[in-house]
């Protein structure tokens, strides 16, 4: 996987190479802040059992100290008329669609950050402000950001919000992996409180076993396919669904890590910083011989 | 010794214009939405969202500003570098068009960040694997460089003509020497500062292109492409002199004076090549990504590339390789417009026609608050420069060439 895939990065910077002298032949491999663990964890979200309650929607607010409002409401289905997405009240959300295969109950997709494995998030943030844990949580630093939103213009699922409606330290807001409850040994607050075991926590390549078994057990019920096993480099979030992703608003995205390309050209144009100081040793001499020459010139006339 | 004939001096001619009041109003009919945005936050004047993270302020005032004012390192380049002395006339006035626009770079970047006090972060937290954290740093500095590179005409304004009121009037000798001192110190060494802002640009302005390679299929395929930032700088460097060109022949309108014709001429004999091989590689990546299928289709996209690339890269080119047009104050004029007026749409269908992110379910226009403060900053940057040419020696008078002057010299070469 790892092999094919820098080829290919190497095959697409080499049109960049065109341009830029001394392009490095360095990997996909994200920054420095990105631990990627054997045992991370991850989260597998079977679609064809969840029932769309919505209890996960109230127990995230809980955990995250946003208004969450009373768990009686969440049974209000009529929210389902309009497609939603996360935002700064809300870092998950359950949307319904249309029945799938093998089943005529409508469909229900929770949404949320997908905590990538090659995250762009932690690539692009102009300060750093975006880590992967070793458990496989990509958290945000509100220490560090600046606000640029620029997370926000690379994530792959248009995940990252921001508090537009605050003049003073807007956050960027979206699911933490419940980073603070794992890390005492929790379960993330939605995966506690589903009723139905739609969504199971485990460490990643237990889950992606999980997944290929129960496709196996029940090709009728599942598309063969497990979102998330390989998109954008692999993700710790991943689905099961009984339709096409696509039709549930799923992205459809290639397997290369999503900062691949610009983290090529970048660290092409600033391989051990020799093109810049070579550039500049270069307009260096240049201006030396042109001013010499005219020197010489004027010396001879007079 | 070099001989260059020019002689900057302050220009003489009244601030005040019906133009100028004009710009004024629109000025501060700016200041007042940055008040909205600044004591109610971003959402209270733009049309921004979680879908559309990046709209009007960062796709004209920064990314467009920052390719407008590439007549700073181009000019520098052509002027300082490869020695070119007949454009000595023309390169102050590029250098404080860049250092103005790169002063408005920073205010529009400063403006967009949610939080604007911690603009500084990047200098202490590196993230090198980020395109953005490249810009920042390098605009940083270069902004830093290019305000340096300005001080000799500060220097030349005062020496000699400190005259401080009242009781400090006791500093003008002490005030005066340090001047000189400055003035002997930064021609000795200024070489260094011009060969950094050359290189820092080219590094941003190929940087700026690298940013929407991370959105991925998010941006249209007629824009994404790996070699972006090839493409940026290319366009950088080709709107350079059509950028001095344009503002100089405003300038000379403005001010009244006669505009410096056999200079911005041979300028313009070399942008239609800079151009070609600019439109080279946007056609020949074109064609090897074989995204000319896209358009076949009639939409934003294919409508705002076909303007982009026709009137502002080809009909400009076939412009500039006619004599006739070099030659007249008003062709060259429309040819030079027309290239700005290419870059600038091509930054924004970069960073807001081609961005179509995947669940947004109404298309971004910006709003009467984000058209407000961009032009308010265009208003400001244009009251500043004119502010700055009546009162620095920054525009060359023809015909009034006096004691030759070599402002930079290169240490151990006499």
């Amino acid at each position: 996987m790892s092999g094919k895939s820098r080829r290919d990065f190497l095959k697409k910077s080499a049109l960049v190479g065109a341009g830029i002298a001394g392009l490095s032949t360095s990997s996909a491999k994200a920054g420095p802040k990105n631990i990627l663990s054997e045992d991370r964890m991850g989260v597998l979200v079977d679609t064809t059992v969840c029932i769309g309650c919505r209890q996960c929607e109230w127990a995230c607010k809980e955990a995250h100290d946003l208004p969450a409002g009373d768990l009686e409401s969440y049974k209000n289905r009529e929210v389902f008329d309009n497609m939603r997405r996360p935002d700064h009240t809300a870092l998950t959300v359950v949307n319904e669609y249309s029945p799938g295969k093998s089943s005529n109950l409508p469909v229900d997709v929770k949404v949320q950050c997908m905590h990538c494995d090659h995250p762009a998030c932690v690539s692009a943030c102009i300060v750093g402000a975006f880590t992967k844990h070793e458990n496989g949580a990509v958290t945000w630093d509100t220490d560090m950001c600046i606000g640029c939103r620029y997370c926000m213009a690379a994530c792959p699922f248009q995940i990252p919000a921001f508090e537009y409606d605050k003049a003073l330290n807007p956050k960027i807001m979206k699911c933490d992996f419940c980073y603070d409850r794992t890390k005492e040994g929790k379960l993330p607050a939605c995966v506690s409180i589903c009723p139905v075991e739609a969504l199971t926590y485990g460490t990643r390549t237990e889950l992606v076993k999980i997944a290929r078994e129960r496709i196996k057990k029940d090709p009728d019920r599942y598309v063969d396919h497990i979102y998330g096993e390989y998109e954008v480099g692999g993700t710790s979030w991943m689905y099961l669904t009984s339709k096409d992703f696509a039709e549930l608003d799923f992205p459809k995205l290639g397997n290369n890590p999503a900062p691949g390309v610009s983290e090529s050209i970048q660290h092409g144009i600033f391989a051990y910083f020799v093109p810049p100081v070579s550039l500049y040793a270069l307009l260096g001499g240049i201006m030396w011989m042109t001013k010499r020459r005219k020197e010489l010139d004027e010396e001879e006339k007079l | 010794m070099s001989h260059d004939s020019y002689n900057p001096v302050p220009v003489k001619h009244k601030f005040f214009t019906p133009g100028v009041v004009g710009l004024i109003i629109i000025a501060v009919n700016g200041l007042v939405f940055l008040m909205g945005r600044f004591f109610f936050g971003i959402g209270s004047v733009t049309n921004l969202n979680n879908q559309y993270p990046w709209g009007l302020w960062i796709g004209v005032d920064v990314a467009a500003g920052v390719a407008l004012a590439a007549g700073g390192f181009t000019t520098a380049a052509l002027g300082h570098i490869i020695h070119k002395e007949e454009y000595h006339a023309i390169v102050r006035s590029a250098l404080l068009t860049a250092m103005l626009g790169y002063t408005f770079v920073a205010l529009g970047v400063f403006v967009d960040i949610g939080r604007w006090y911690f603009i500084w972060h990047p200098l202490i937290m590196w993230n090198g694997s980020s395109a953005l954290f490249e810009v920042g740093i390098c605009v940083m500095i270069y902004l830093t460089v290019l305000y340096i590179e300005f001080l000799p005409i500060v220097t030349e304004r005062f020496i000699g003509r400190v005259n401080l009121p009242g009781i400090l009037s006791k500093l003008n000798k002490p005030v005066d020497k340090l001047l000189r001192a400055l003035d002997r110190g930064l021609s000795k060494t200024m070489f260094v500062f011009i060969i950094a802002g050359v290189v820092l640009s080219t590094l941003h302005q190929s940087s700026l292109g690298t940013l929407m390679i991370i959105a991925g299929p998010k941006m249209h395929p007629l824009w994404q492409t790996p070699i972006l930032p090839l493409l940026f700088l290319l366009s950088a460097i080709s709107v350079g002199f059509p950028m001095v060109i344009f503002e100089s022949l405003i300038a000379a309108r403005s001010l009244g004076l006669k505009p410096e014709m056999h200079i911005l001429s041979r300028l313009g004999s070399m942008i239609a090549p800079l151009l070609g091989i600019y439109l080279a590689f946007k056609i020949g990546d074109m064609f090897i990504r074989e995204t000319f299928v896209y358009l076949t289709e009639f939409n934003t996209a294919s409508v705002m590339f076909t303007i982009e690339v026709l009137f502002g890269v080809i009909i400009p080119l076939r412009m500039f390789l006619s004599t006739k047009v070099l030659k007249s104050p008003l062709f060259i004029f429309i040819a030079s417009s027309l290239v700005v007026f290419g870059v600038l749409i091509n930054r924004i269908n970069n960073f807001v026609v081609a961005y179509t992110p995947p669940y947004s379910s109404s298309s971004y226009f910006p709003s009467y608050g984000e058209i407000s403060v961009t032009l308010g900053f265009v208003a400001m940057l244009v009251l500043a420069y004119r502010f700055i040419v009546l009162n620095f020696p920054v525009i060359s008078l023809p015909g009034k060439a006096t004691a030759p002057k070599t402002k930079y010299t290169i240490r151990g070469i006499k």
